[in-house]
Order: C-alpha cells, then sequence, then structure tokens
C-alpha cells in the first residue's frame, strides 16, 4: 500500500519541537501521515518516541510548532485520538474491572453527566470480543497477567471509535497471544481507516507489516517506506554507536528491552 | 447525644466516601495535612467568637489553594509544600488557642474533638456541606474516576484535569472541616483513610468500595460513640479505634486473596 499524501492528511505535524522538564527532546518535526496509514516510530531509547505521542494527544505542550488533525488543529476534535500507554504508566491496582476500563473508552461519545447506555455497553462488549477477552470482562484488571491488561487497554482504544490510533512499545513485553491478536487487530484498523501510529523497537517487524517507517532521534531522520528507510546510512545516524555493520553490508542494531525497563515491568507484572 | 450522634454518622459517611479517593490518588499526607492546617481558622473563628465551622472551612480553602500555588511547576515539591505549610498552620493555630485562658479544654475538643457540643446549627451546616460533597462525588464520579486512574485517558478525553483536581481538594477540604466536631483535627486524616483502607480490601470497583467505605465509616462512628460513652473516654479516640480494629479484623480474616468476592 503506498502512502503517496492524499488530502485532506489525517495527521499533519508542522515543524514542532517539543521540550520535557526543560530539556528539548524533539526538534523541528515535519511529516504528514495520510488516512488509514501504519506508521512504525523507531528510534534508539531516549530518542523521543513517547514525547512525540504524548506532544499528539496535547499531554505535552509545543515549544514551537503546530499539529493539525483532519487539516484542524489539535484539541479541535474530542473523540479522535486514542492512545496506549506503556504498561508502566497505569495504576494497576485501582478498583476496577476490565468491563469499567473499557466503557472509559466511552466517555467521550457522552455528555459530562451523561451515564453510559445500551449502545456503550454493546461496543465495549464488542471490541473485548475482539480482543478475545470477553469472558474477563467481570475481573478486576489486578487480576489479569500482562498480555491480557494490554488487551483490555486495547479493547479501550477500540471503544473510543478513533480516527488516529497511537500505540507506545504494545510489542515488548508481551506473551505470543497477544502480539498475535495485538496484529490482527492493526488489520481491522486498516479497513476501517483507522492512521495508526507504532513505537517499536522491533525493526523487523516495522519493515515487514508497516506501509511507512518514522525515524526518529530527536530530530527526524527519515520518514517513508521501510525499504527507503531502513538504509546504513540513516541506521548509523539513528544509532549511532550501538550499531555493528558487517563486512558483507548487513547492519545489526542492539537496541531491545533497556535494562531499567525490563526490571521494572518484572515489578510490576506480578 | 442524639445531634452528637447523627453528626458522627453523617461525618464517618462523608470522610469515607472521599478517603475513597484519598486512599486511591495517595492524598493521606495531604488529608492530614489539611486536618492540621485548619487550625488557625478555628482559633480566629473562637477568639472572634464566629462560627467554627466557618473560620475552618476559609483556612482550608487557603491551605488548598497555597499549596497548589507553591507547588505549581514544580518549584516546590508537592508534599515539601504541604510540609512546610501544615506544619505552620498548626503552630500559628496552637499559638493561637494558648492565649485563651482556658485554652487546654478548648485546644482538646478542636484537636480531638466534641460531639457533646453540636448545636442545632452545627448539624444543619454538617448535612449541608455533606449534601455538597456526596452530590458533587457522585455526579462527577465518571470524571473523578479517570483522573484517578489514567491521567493520559483523561487528556486524551480534554477533560480539564487541574479544574478537577482543584475541585477534588475543596470537597476534600469540606470534609475535614465537617468531621472538626467529632474526631477532631487530630483524627480527622483517621476517618479518611481507614475505613476506605478496609474497604479496599473487601472490593474490586469503585463505587462498591465507597459504600463498603460508607457503612464501615457509618458503624464506627456508631460503635465508637457507644463505646465512649460507657467507657467514658473521648469520643474521636473512641471512634478511630473501633475504626482500626475492623481494619485489623478484615486485614486478618478477609476471604483469602479475595475468593469470596471474585463471585460476583
Amino acid at each position: 500500500m503506498d502512502i503517496l499524501p492524499e488530502s485532506p492528511a489525517r495527521l499533519d505535524v508542522d515543524n514542532i519541537s517539543v521540550a520535557y522538564n526543560g530539556t528539548p527532546v524533539l526538534r523541528d518535526i515535519t511529516f504528514q501521515i495520510p488516512h488509514g496509514a501504519r506508521v512504525a516510530v523507531v528510534g534508539p531509547n531516549g530518542a523521543g518516541k513517547s514525547t512525540l505521542f504524548k506532544a499528539l494527544v496535547g499531554l505535552l505542550p509545543l515549544s514551537s510548532g503546530k499539529i493539525f488533525i483532519h487539516n484542524l488543529p489539535l484539541g479541535h476534535h474530542l473523540d479522535c485520538v486514542a492512545y496506549l500507554p506503556q504498561r508502566e504508566e497505569v495504576d494497576w491496582h485501582f478498583p476496577v474491572t476490565v468491563r469499567d476500563v473499557v466503557l472509559m473508552g466511552r466517555f467521550g461519545h457522552q455528555k459530562w453527566l451523561q451515564r453510559s447506555g445500551r449502545l456503550d455497553r454493546e461496543i465495549a462488549m464488542n471490541s473485548l470480543q475482539q480482543m478475545g477477552i470477553s469472558d474477563m470482562a467481570d475481573h478486576a484488571i489486578s487480576e489479569l497477567s500482562g498480555g491480557q491488561q494490554q488487551r483490555v487497554f486495547l479493547s479501550r482504544a477500540l471503544a473510543q471509535e478513533p480516527h488516529i490510533f497511537l500505540m507506545d512499545e504494545p510489542f515488548t513485553g508481551v506473551d505470543s497471544t497477544t502480539q498475535e491478536a495485538t496484529l490482527v487487530l492493526l488489520d481491522h484498523l486498516r479497513q476501517k481507516k483507522v492512521t495508526v501510529l507504532i513505537s517499536t523497537h522491533d525493526l523487523n517487524l516495522a519493515s515487514s507489516r508497516f506501509d511507512a517507517v518514522l525515524l526518529l532521534n530527536h530530530t527526524l531522520i527519515a520518514f517513508g517506506d521501510p525499504l527507503s528507510v531502513f538504509t546504513p546510512e540513516n541506521l548509523t545516524k539513528a544509532f549511532g554507536p550501538q550499531m555493528l555493520k558487517l563486512p558483507d553490508g548487513m547492519v545489526l542494531v542492539d537496541d531491545c528491552c533497556p535494562p531499567e525497563e525490563s526490571s521494572d515491568r518484572k515489578g510490576k507484572v506480578n | 447525644m442524639v445531634r452528637g450522634l447523627l453528626a458522627s454518622v453523617m461525618v464517618g459517611i462523608l470522610c469515607a466516601v472521599m478517603g475513597t479517593y484519598v486512599v486511591l490518588r495517595g492524598m493521606a499526607f495531604l488529608g492530614d495535612a489539611m486536618a492540621h492546617a485548619i487550625l488557625p481558622g478555628v482559633a480566629i473563628a473562637y477568639l472572634l467568637h464566629g462560627n467554627l465551622l466557618i473560620g475552618a472551612m476559609i483556612a482550608a480553602v487557603i491551605i488548598a489553594l497555597s499549596i497548589g500555588f507553591f507547588s505549581k511547576g514544580g518549584t516546590v515539591k508537592e508534599d515539601t509544600a504541604i510540609g512546610i505549610l501544615f506544619a505552620a498552620a498548626l503552630s500559628l493555630g496552637v499559638a493561637l488557642i494558648s492565649s485563651i485562658q482556658t485554652y487546654a479544654v478548648d485546644l482538646s475538643h478542636i484537636l480531638f474533638g466534641n460531639v457533646l457540643g453540636v448545636s442545632v446549627s452545627d448539624l444543619w451546616l454538617t448535612a449541608g456541606l455533606g449534601l455538597v460533597v456526596l452530590a458533587s462525588v457522585a455526579l462527577f464520579y465518571k470524571q473523578f474516576m479517570v483522573i484517578s486512574f489514567d491521567p493520559i485517558l483523561a487528556a486524551t478525553l480534554r477533560l480539564p484535569a487541574e479544574l478537577l483536581r482543584n475541585l477534588m481538594l475543596v470537597l476534600l477540604a469540606m470534609t475535614v472541616v465537617v468531621s472538626l466536631q467529632t474526631v477532631g483535627v487530630g483524627l480527622a486524616a483517621a476517618m479518611l483513610i481507614t475505613p476506605a483502607a478496609t474497604s479496599y480490601l473487601l472490593t474490586r470497583r469503585l463505587w462498591p468500595m465507597m459504600l463498603v467505605s460508607a457503612t464501615i465509616g457509618a458503624v464506627s462512628s456508631l460503635v465508637g460513640l457507644y463505646l465512649s460513652y460507657y467507657l467514658n473516654i473521648v469520643s474521636g479516640s473512641a471512634i478511630v479505634l473501633t475504626a482500626t480494629a475492623i481494619f485489623l479484623l478484615v486485614f486478618l480474616f478477609r476471604p483469602k486473596q479475595g475468593l469470596l468476592w471474585k463471585k460476583r
């Protein structure tokens, strides 16, 4: 599938810079993503992938530049963007059931004081079914495995009926069932013309299952189809010393699972 | 005694419901600080022969807003700001009260509550404030749940998180003020935290947690008040000790890893 810019682009990022706690993390980023494209966001740790996502949902202020969704400035649409957070960012001991969490995805479609109705419940149950965990609907989220918890959050994002779906590291630290369910979900989202941005460390996955790759290391190094992005020059620019070039032109990048993240995860899963 | 009983039960319920958020959002220190920080307001109201609850309310709102002011943008860490303001306010309160001649008696009433001194107008004020707090918790159930559970979702839903947080602080302040009469500033934090923490062990969803917490709060107040009457001990202590006893019982004898409660 080609991603030649058709108009209007769903997501239009115009020369943005973002600072986090006073230090600039992203500089002068510009790109456009059209309807229904599936984009992998790739870069070394600390390259600003999560920062980019947080800026896209309006969690972090832009120090300069603009973000447009459907040609309208960010913040104009209420229910447009769904975000799958990294596992560490969620309080897994909060007293809510799976169903409660998924119903939260419907709040954007409701008025301020409105309660979830029959339609909301149906949509919530359908998205749970789609992720294969409808039998867990009445379990507390603290009782689930890490992969099941991720599928709950994917269900919630589905229930939001988003136009743009951001997933922060959905393939890291989850079981293969969940990875597979996530990939199936991606195909479903493509049919619905939902634009998907996924940050990942898995370069093979990025080059085989995505329309485009956004290579990031504080600045935008390359953006386009995987073949044109994954060149030795670009990878050297992005990963620098973390890379090993073999004589026959092969390039190895060792950047999976940073130690502090994986130890964190072990602590929280059980 | 009947007025005292009514006030105690209302406070027990109110504290227990707000306490749910205090426990879940990790605001225990803030709740405790807020309770102590209202002391100067009470003292000034006492010196001016005004209504103690109104004095307390004004002090609580000032403290809540000051904490926000000092910790805004990370200039001072929030718990540091709380620590500074709470110690200062407590000192100011004690200093003011120590200028009153009968201060030993008055201070103990303020610190540990005086259920027998609850007047009819106090009762109405308690009921009024309580109703406002409970109504807000019910109306904004959805919003409060989202900002507590998942601030990132709150942002993608474009909820005014800052505003909701401040509203929650004001509700917390009102709750603490109301609990002044029955358990006093020294023990208000216990009534916020203990029933909610007990309920957390027994429930798996937010609103049942609130209901169970409220029941525990009400029962603790009722039983505690009777105990204080028959054993001739301070009512606030009796109520808090009852709540603590319930917590210990639940902690020790709760259904093994919630087995009994998984069915529903």
